[in-house]
């Protein structure tokens, strides 16, 4: 038995556990922003008054750390407009007027993936990113310069309210599991952990006797601590190895991917339909019918909190992702975008005045790398870039438990993002 | 829809303020407060409430001659306040007791920049400051109930630490001389206990203290249960070796700050000249506080360090 890292305990909110994903009226308009992962934005491949077909490749990159978008919707490009995204970061976006009929891009096939080249190929040109919010690019991680020996499924999910993993999970495991065999198939991975947070036990018992049939593919329920499900996180309670400084995954010989990931390469592998819609949580005290929805990506936020039934006038924060790192949208014009596992509306926000900090150490117990974030903002503040190196700031991976615990009140978390703009650029 | 609020994350908060965490405090030191009412009678909880009281208007007029943000409401100076009259004879006179709180509040705790930033632990100054200055009057035991025996003048004892003549079950229950605070073993326990389940204080630095103390005890040959419940071992075990800004922020460091209390207190009582060492020993162990937090730092999971590195690249 490992022992397992730190970590804070959160009100779970999963009030949409049982909601089954619904798909939403299609939206009149979609906006499909140019750049909605890691990396590199692409590059519009239509043009204002072109007719789109759904699954067709409307942007693309010669970047390697980026991956093409394509339309969600059938119809006519209207504009192509500049788009500020949640995280500041402006790119062209493709506004698109859908004509109703969803017509299917004629030149889609399924892809022929052979070999761990042509698996990394078809995962490009499928537009997948992490979709369990942090959008990094997948097929990235399927060209690793190490041996692997563990697949690592994260169904963790351990951030409140949301549950879009989970229907995933309970919805469609088969996917997951032919999913897992595919890439073991290909990249010659011998065995496959997933590992769920034990407060699904539903989606635990689909899957355990889903793969019961294939040994190679383990479950493995997790203590419900958040952040269970981050990469670092769960490679060492699932493994007990341990992601050195400037380290990937791949070094310790393991690829982590989200179980909806998992679930869409298998999809695409059969149908060759790229990455055009996605599952979400729509939740908050706003929200008078919190649900799990299928919306096309670009569809507009206002649009899916609309079906929700949300209290628009109530709506004081609107975030994308979970309560732990999600990111505050500033208009609910925003399109929702591939890595967006949830939308959460709230009126009632607790802000909490800013104290002296007492030494209670309650940051460092949350730490699951057990940093110290009081000594961090002690250096931050006198600008202290030796201190701030000692106290290993870079290995902050920005959870927000710090934040969370603080009695103080004090933003470490923030202040941690902050002051890496202090480190130098290696 | 309003104007949004945009904010870095995380979202939530967990409810815990340092407001809370001094609430607790305080909630558990009731049961102490309490014997020192039944044994004491009403001049200890009169005593209580000067010392409360005059901790709080301190820190609010040093706040205000500082020209700095109000703190009073965060009630670390009534916890203070509390601990320090807990601390104290029931005969001791009003006036001393406010020197007391003046020198625990405005010099310890203020002067250094208020709460968190003091190196020693403001009540244990108060009470050596008063410990050295009035030596008799700090040194005077009532006896529990003293109104009821014969004679308007109140009747003094010795500590049991002295004496060694109580009865395990005095000392258990209070019965017995002493400050107002330190003499009922089982509710200084009950709340020791209360914030370690309300996850406020740490074990690990009771249980370090007060198991190298009565090791020791032991080894010496003296009676261990006596030892651990009579005199001021377990209101400083629980409530002043456990306070967060005096003393180790690691887990480890506690243990250590624990066992160097615990050694300290063993070798006063045993050689030393005064016949307790609580709050020599506490004191003298939130001197070392910063150098015990900077060897026990936890290394962070994963961290690599610069000479490690070289190391690894001239082995490649």
């Amino acid at each position: 038995m490992i022992k397992k890292l730190h970590g804070v305990h959160l009100p779970h909110k999963k009030d949409t556990e049982h909601k089954e994903c619904v798909h939403i009226p299609l939206p009149k308009t979609v906006k499909i922003p140019m750049l909605m992962n890691m990396g590199a934005p692409c590059t519009p491949l239509v043009k204002v008054g072109d007719t789109v077909t759904v699954g067709q490749k409307i942007g693309d990159t010669d970047a390697f750390f980026s991956v093409p978008v394509h339309a969600s919707v059938s119809g006519t490009v209207t504009a192509i407009t500049d788009h500020l995204g949640a995280n500041g970061a402006t790119c062209k976006a493709v506004e698109i007027e859908t004509d109703g009929k969803q017509t299917v891009c004629p030149d889609l096939k399924p892809p022929v993936i052979t070999d761990r080249e042509s698996l990394a190929k078809a995962v490009r040109e499928s537009g997948v990113v992490g979709l369990g919010g942090a959008g990094f690019p997948t097929h990235i991680k399927l060209n690793p310069k190490t041996k692997i020996d563990t697949l690592l499924i994260n169904g963790a999910e351990c951030e409140p309210y949301i549950t879009s993993d989970y229907r995933q999970m309970v919805e469609s495991p088969e996917d997951i599991i032919n999913g897992i065999k595919l890439l073991m198939q290909h990249l010659d991975i011998p065995k496959a952990k997933i590992g769920i947070e034990n407060n699904k036990p539903e989606a635990v018992k689909v899957l355990v006797q889903m793969a019961d049939q294939y040994p190679e593919i383990d479950i493995a329920p997790l203590p419900t601590t958040y952040p269970q499900g981050a990469e670092k996180v769960m490679i060492y309670n699932t493994t007990g190895r341990i992601v050195k400084e400037g380290q990937l995954p791949s070094d310790v010989g393991v690829i982590v991917m989200n179980v909806s990931t998992v679930a869409f390469i298998y999809r695409y592998a059969q149908t060759g339909m790229p990455l055009t819609e996605r599952r979400l949580t729509i939740d908050g005290d706003t929200i008078k019918n919190p649900c799990n929805l299928i919306v096309p990506i670009g569809t507009s936020v206002a649009e899916a909190l609309e079906f929700a039934k949300c209290d628009t006038d109530r709506v004081k924060k609107l975030i994308s992702g979970g309560p732990m790192m999600g990111m505050c949208l500033y208009t609910p014009d925003t399109p929702i975008c591939k890595p967006n596992n949830a939308i959460l509306a709230f009126e009632h926000i607790t802000e909490v005045e800013e104290t002296a900090c007492i030494r209670c150490g309650r940051c460092m117990r949350a730490c699951p790398l057990r940093l110290m974030p009081t000594e961090l903002e002690k250096a931050y503040k006198t600008k202290n870039v030796e201190a701030l190196q000692k106290f290993k700031l870079g290995l902050c991976m920005n959870c927000g438990s710090c934040t969370f615990v603080c009695p103080a009140g004090h933003k470490l978390a923030e202040t941690n993002q902050l002051a890496k703009a202090l480190l130098p650029r290696k | 829809m309003n104007t949004l609020l945009v904010a870095p994350s995380p979202h939530q908060k967990h409810p815990m303020s340092t407001q809370r965490i001094m609430l607790c405090v305080l909630v558990s030191l009731l049961p102490a407060v309490i014997a020192a009412g039944i044994y004491f009678g009403l001049r200890a909880i009169l005593l209580i409430l000067t010392c409360v009281t005059a901790s709080v208007a301190i820190e609010g007029w040093c706040r205000i001659l500082m020209k700095r943000p109000q703190t009073i409401s965060d009630l670390s100076a009534a916890v203070t306040g509390l601990i320090l009259a807990l601390n104290l004879p029931v005969t001791i006179p009003i006036w001393q007791a406010l020197i007391g709180c003046f020198v625990a509040i405005a010099v310890v705790k203020q002067l250094f920049g208020g709460l968190g930033q003091n190196f020693a632990n403001p009540a244990i100054v108060g009470r050596i400051v008063l410990m050295l200055s009035f030596t008799g009057n700090m040194t005077t035991w009532a006896i529990p109930r003293y109104w009821k025996e014969a004679g308007a003048d109140v009747v003094t004892g010795a500590t049991p630490l002295v004496t060694e003549s109580a009865s395990y079950r005095d000392l258990f229950l209070g019965n017995t001389g002493g400050c107002i605070g330190e003499t009922c073993a089982i509710g200084l326990i009950l709340g020791g206990l209360y914030l370690i389940f309300r996850g406020i204080i740490s074990p690990s630095t009771p249980i370090a203290y007060l198991g190298s103390f009565a090791l020791l005890t032991f080894i010496a040959g003296n009676d261990v249960p006596y030892q651990l419940m009579a005199g001021g071992l377990l209101l400083g075990a629980f409530f002043m070796a456990t306070d967060y800004v005096t003393t180790p922020i690691t887990c480890k460091g506690k243990i250590v700050f624990g066992i160097g209390c615990g050694v300290l207190t063993f070798l006063i009582r045993q050689f030393g000249g005064y016949p307790e060492g609580v709050s020599f020993s506490i004191l003298l162990m939130n001197i070392l506080t910063p150098y015990i937090d900077r060897f026990t730092a936890e290394k962070p999971i994963g961290a690599v360090y610069e000479s490690k590195k070289k190391e690894e690249q001239t082995n490649a």
